[in-house]
């Protein structure tokens, strides 16, 4: 047979080799060292060597290089004179015409921001432009509890979470957000807005696959950006496309090596203000074997009951979803974002997530802040009882009566989303542009009334990128923010004042 | 001005101070602790006493120390001669009021005191301070190397450690799988860590996690407090014991020691929560912006001497979202080797091609300069749009400090823009304060653009812009982080505010510049006397971050322990965030920190460089003795025959010499 034939011949030649090695001078000494020091282990031996051969194979690999390809040989004249001709650029290009008007009118408040606001122009206005949901910014009890905290522990925290930055107070919020939700633990990180595209890199790597939702906010996508990773998007809130999508993925990847999967959605929507369906999100992705990250920095503490969130609003079991990211700078009036989930995926990004690892922790006076309001939130269900009777409120006023504008955002959301209506645009054949425009003038419009509203911000384009490349971009609106700092009939108040300046400048446009 | 209070700064004694204040200072130097005693006694007659007495005494010192480190007992007893110092630097009463004198603080008073004083420790004397000012030419820092027995003893530390974590493994996910399981498929999931990736921190880092993260409660000032914990289960979890150690601190970035829970700043950060709340609740762009950010970032502005800038709610976020806003496709972005993550992050974001060079190494760059320009962008061979140098101030794992003549020379030759992160110098550099320009003399104007973080020295949180005014008017219209991200919480920006105005000698006169001044001291004292103990170590010589080199891994743990014995936090730091032989103890001094305070440092340190045999530098980078017969130090340094002679001074000889030889150049 040709394999005994081979088998024997292998046989003699290591023999030979044998022999061959024993005639060396020193070959004894060294093989009794490697048989003692493996202890006549056969198996260990062979990991070392496969481990040994390994890395002479890394070692030797060619090393990739994408550069020096096309390298042009130039004399060390040639280059100066090259140097000389180089003009850049201005470091930034001259501001627009909508950029300087928006310099300018930018609204400086005087003094603290509350349901009633002081602005720099001397006169004061009802806010509906701030995340004060729950006016929790006048509260003077949270105020007196932060005063003693900043009295046991100063401002800063003056390094990062490794490096003696974590107080007490850090691990205390931790423990109260993850208790609130009811999952096993929580990271907190300095700042809401960094939190999640540092979370999305710290777990999906370039290879891994991440299906995201259309409409996600900037954040997520510069998480997704840096993650290198293969983004493949679905249809904004389309569970159908999403389970399309995730088919999809699972029968391309089926022959390749198992990398991370990850679904990556919002609870409720920065950009359009509409919920998410979270059973269904979790009945696919158990389906298909993909883990779930649920940006909850719009819903947690505004949803559900107690301000759970979108879990509790849904009726989940948080502990399906894999990480869900919060803020506790909105609604909750202190600062910082979180990420919970198991105890495991807490732990990876307390070394491995950018923004966490190398940047100084909370301020103790905001964490203590923190804990407080969630615990106001759970024992005081009322307050926000209180707020949905404000949105209904507003709400009423402006979606249904408009002609010109409809509400995008989700009943419970108590930031409204205002947008032209379709028949508008096109009957005015208004750009994204001319939209924006206009709504700013209606923002000017309200302002001039006394109501403080503002416009959802377009998310900015990178430099040297096409805008018409971008695949997805909102729908100009108007972002009015509802407060239980105003009673019912201030509301309404405000909702009249927002209609007729609307229809006001949107009649006014040929 | 806060009323009523009694500042823990004895700033009416500026240089120019007359004197009666010289007199003063005198008595109360004798009388003003035990630690200073012992220290003068032997500065007295050094040569009549026997070196292992004042070895003793510090010891001695140090279990008294160890047994209540903050200077509660030492102080209150002699107190009353402060006291006078102490008001005086209010400015709020005339020192003149003999009842003053006599009358014995109350408990209470003391206790406030003591606790102040745990905060930011008084000034000893007025010797102890330095300005913080560049001279004579950039010095490329030396870097000592060990012999050679420690590199190679450290290369097979590693092995070691790699051999037998992969051996671990090996059995271990065989034999004891439930243990494994997270690295391992599960039903379909791919792990969520891979083993390759999470080998380094469970075979290395988790050794010595407790060296780690420690919590802290309380201000960290000049002493921090450590929640004591242990683990039974090999670092993986920890458990609190209850328990708290009060540790000198020489791991916080607090440079100008305004991390202080009283003085003008908590008082002014008191007075922000009642007025103007927590929280602005809103994004910048939206109803985020006060009439106070806007005053914070003038403050800014004009301390760093730019014409605008802007401030942000965190100093990552601040790299992170600039970039974008700055360099795009075409563009080209020359990054230090070193640089801090949140600038490779933005770098990344910002889509424009990534250059880097050697750290601090200014002909690497001209050669990289002349190659990107010459060959233009890539494939196309297009000329580069614009070109982005970015370097930081000062580098906080080496100690370094950037180049900046050398990268102005290069700029107005190239045509590149400049951004400095200044995220650790600025406030910690330059006899005012306000980072590598002030301390180069070089006008502000000459950079592009220069970034900081509030995080630091100003005690507060947050990071700025500071550029021309169309660049900061660019940003505030296309930044994300105005657009979306969180608007700075009213008593930090106080926090910033009053720092600043302390600095600049607004409020409180002569307390910033005393800042100033005892933060260059403490830096130059404690790098000069580990030198000359015969340590390793980076960076320059102004510089507030002082790297020990360890080399061993094994070192690390062991030097963080021993330093704990002695109850003092230190942060050890090692591969990946250093390269893999220098692994490192890093010091960040403090001008909370007293004279007396480095002095136990120093001893600690000898102490332990013994144990751990860590004294091996090799001379050329200091510490050396006096010049040699007839010989300047110019041709010391480059005289043919450099005969170095490894530093190992004794310790007496070191605290005696330290406070007299930091005015001069270090050698
Ligand atoms: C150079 C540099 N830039 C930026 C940062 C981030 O600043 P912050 O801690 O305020 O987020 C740091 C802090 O560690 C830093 O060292």
């Amino acid at each position: 047979m040709d394999l005994n034939e081979a088998q024997g011949a292998v046989l003699r030649y290591l023999n030979d080799a044998g022999a061959q090695f024993q005639k060396l001078p020193g070959s004894a000494i060294i093989l009794r060292y490697i048989r003692s020091s493996y202890q006549n282990d056969p198996i260990r031996s062979a990991v070392e060597l496969f481990l040994f051969l390994f890395a002479v194979r890394y070692l030797l690999a060619p090393s990739y290089s994408t550069q020096k390809q096309k390298h042009v040989a130039l004399t060390e004249e040639e280059i100066d004179e090259l140097v000389d001709d180089w003009t850049p650029e201005p470091l930034v290009a001259a501001p627009t015409a909508f950029e300087e008007i928006e310099n300018e009118k930018r609204p400086v408040i005087v003094g603290p921001s509350g349901p009633k606001s002081k602005l720099s122009n001397g006169r004061t206005v009802t806010n509906l432009a701030s995340y004060n949901f729950y006016n929790f910014v006048a509260n003077d009890t949270l105020k007196e509890k932060a005063i003693q905290t900043l009295r046991t522990y100063g401002v800063g925290p003056c390094g990062p979470p490794g490096f003696y930055g974590t107080q007490d107070v850090h691990m205390k919020i931790e423990a109260d957000v993850a208790a609130h939700l009811g999952v096993p633990a929580c990271i907190i990180y300095a700042q809401s807005f960094s939190t999640i595209s540092s979370v999305i890199p710290s777990f999906s790597k370039r290879g891994d696959i991440i299906v995201a939702d259309k409409a996600v906010n900037f954040a997520i996508r510069k998480g997704l950006q840096i993650s290198r990773s293969t983004i493949r998007w679905f249809e904004h809130n389309d569970m159908e496309d999403l389970e399309r999508v995730l088919a999809r993925v699972v029968k391309e990847q089926a022959k390749k090596p198992l990398t991370r999967r990850f679904i990556v959605t919002e609870a409720l929507f920065e950009n359009v203000g509409d919920l998410t369906n979270l059973p269904r999100l979790i009945e696919l992705k158990l389906k298909y074997k993909f883990r779930l990250i649920v940006d909850e920095t719009w819903s947690f503490g505004v949803l559900g009951r107690t301000g759970r969130g979108i879990t509790e609003a849904q009726n989940v079991d948080p502990n399906e979803v894999d990480m869900i990211i919060g803020s506790l700078s909105g609604p909750l009036c202190a600062a910082g974002g979180f990420c919970a989930g198991t105890g495991e995926v807490v732990e990876h990004q307390r070394i491995s997530s950018s923004s966490y690892t190398f940047s100084a922790a909370l301020p103790a006076f905001l964490a203590t802040t923190a804990s407080e309001t969630i615990a106001l939130l759970q024992e005081h269900p009322d307050i926000m009882e209180r707020l949905r009777e404000n949105i209904k409120a507003l709400r009423a006023q402006l979606d249904p009566r408009s002609d010109w504008v409809r509400c995008t955002s989700s009943v419970d959301s108590p930031i409204m989303l205002l947008v032209l209506k379709p028949e508008v645009v096109a009957s005015k054949n208004l750009s994204l542009q001319d939209q924006e425009q206009l709504l700013q003038d209606v923002v000017d419009e309200c302002i001039a009334n006394g109501v403080l509203i503002t416009r959802l911000k377009a998310m900015p384009v990178a430099l040297g990128a096409n805008p018409n490349d971008q695949s997805w971009h909102p729908q100009p609106a108007i972002k009015v923010c509802v407060t239980n700092g105003l009673t019912k009939k201030e509301v309404e108040k405000a909702g009249v004042v927002i209609r007729h300046a609307i229809t006001k400048i949107v009649t006014r446009r040929k | 001005m806060p009323s009523g209070n009694v500042i823990p700064l004895s700033s009416n004694t500026t240089p120019s101070s007359d004197a009666m204040n010289e007199k003063k200072e005198q008595t109360r130097r004798t009388s003003f602790s035990k630690v200073n005693k012992f220290t003068s006694l032997f500065a007295g007659s050094p040569k009549a006493k026997d070196a292992a007495k004042l070895r003793e005494a510090l010891i001695a010192q140090q279990q008294a120390l160890l047994n209540s480190p903050s200077p509660a007992q030492i102080q209150s007893s002699t107190l009353s001669l402060p006291t006078i110092n102490l008001t005086t630097a209010t400015g709020e009463k005339m020192p003149a009021e003999p009842k003053t004198l006599f009358q014995p603080p109350s408990p209470e008073e003391s206790r406030r005191i003591a606790r102040a004083h745990a905060q930011f420790g008084p000034l000893g004397s007025q010797s102890h301070r330095y300005t913080s000012q560049f001279t004579g030419e950039f010095a490329e820092p030396v870097e000592d190397e060990p012999p050679y027995y420690f590199l190679l003893t450290t290369y097979i530390s590693y092995l070691i450690l790699i051999a037998f974590g992969h051996v671990r493994d090996f059995f271990g996910k065989r034999f004891r799988k439930e243990h494994y399981s997270h690295l391992a498929e599960r039903d379909g999931y791919a792990p969520l860590n891979s083993d390759f990736d999470n080998f380094y921190t469970r075979r290395l880092k988790m050794r010595i996690n407790d060296c780690f993260s420690r919590p802290i409660t309380g201000v960290p000032g000049r002493f921090i407090t450590l929640l004591d914990r242990t683990s039974d289960d090999g670092n993986n979890t920890f458990k609190l014991t209850g328990t708290t150690t009060e540790t000198l601190n020489m791991s916080s970035y607090n440079y100008l020691g305004f991390a202080q829970s009283d003085g003008p700043c908590a008082d002014a950060a008191e007075q922000a929560i009642k007025k103007q709340g927590i929280t602005m609740a809103s994004p910048r762009s939206d109803s985020g912006t006060s009439d106070l950010t806007l005053e914070v970032e003038d403050l800014i502005a004009k301390f760093v001497g730019k014409p605008a800038a802007m401030v942000f709610s965190m100093g990552f976020v601040t790299n992170a979202t600039t970039f974008p806003t700055l360099v795009g496709k075409g563009c080209l972005l020359i990054s230090d080797e070193l640089n801090h993550a949140s600038i490779r992050y933005g770098a990344r974001l910002s889509g424009a091609v990534i250059e880097m060079f050697k750290h601090n190494d200014m002909n690497h760059l001209e050669r990289l300069l002349r190659e990107v320009i010459s060959q233009g962008q890539p494939r196309t061979h297009r000329p580069w749009k614009k070109i982005l140098v970015v370097v930081e101030g000062l580098y906080s794992m080496e100690g370094t400090m950037c180049n900046l003549p050398a990268l102005i020379a290069l700029k107005k030759k190239y045509k590149f823009n400049l951004f400095i992160d200044e995220a650790h110098s600025v406030g910690a550099l330059g006899p005012q304060g306000r980072g590598v320009c002030d301390y180069f003399g070089i006008d502000p104007s000459e950079v592009d653009i220069l970034m900081g973080t509030l995080t630091k020295s100003f005690g507060a949180n947050g990071g700025y812009i500071a550029a021309e005014k169309s660049i900061i008017d660019k940003l505030r219209t296309q930044n994300a982080a105005m657009l979306f991200a969180e608007s700075p919480s009213p008593p930090v920006l106080i926090q910033i505010a009053s720092s600043l105005r302390i600095i600049i000698g607004e409020i409180v006169p002569g307390q910033g510049e005393e800042r100033l001044q005892r933060l260059a001291f403490n830096s130059r004292y404690l790098r000069l006397g580990l030198k000359r103990l015969g340590f390793i170590i980076y960076g320059h010589d102004d510089s507030p971050i002082i790297p020990l080199l360890l080399y061993n891994p094994a070192k690390m743990p062991a030097f963080s322990h021993e330093m704990l014995k002695r109850k003092i936090s230190v942060v050890v730091v090692g591969y990946p965030a250093t390269p893999l032989v220098s692994s490192r103890a890093r010091f960040c001094v403090s001008a909370a920190h007293t004279k007396d305070d480095l002095d136990r440092m120093l001893a600690a340190c000898d102490e332990v460089g013994d144990l751990l045999q860590l004294k091996f530098s090799s001379g050329i980078a200091g510490g050396a003795d006096g010049l040699g017969e007839g010989v300047s130090q110019k041709e010391e340094a480059t005289g043919p025959n450099k005969n170095f002679v490894p530093p190992r001074w004794r310790l007496e000889d070191v605290l005696k010499r330290g406070v007299d030889d930091v005015q001069h150049p270090l050698r």
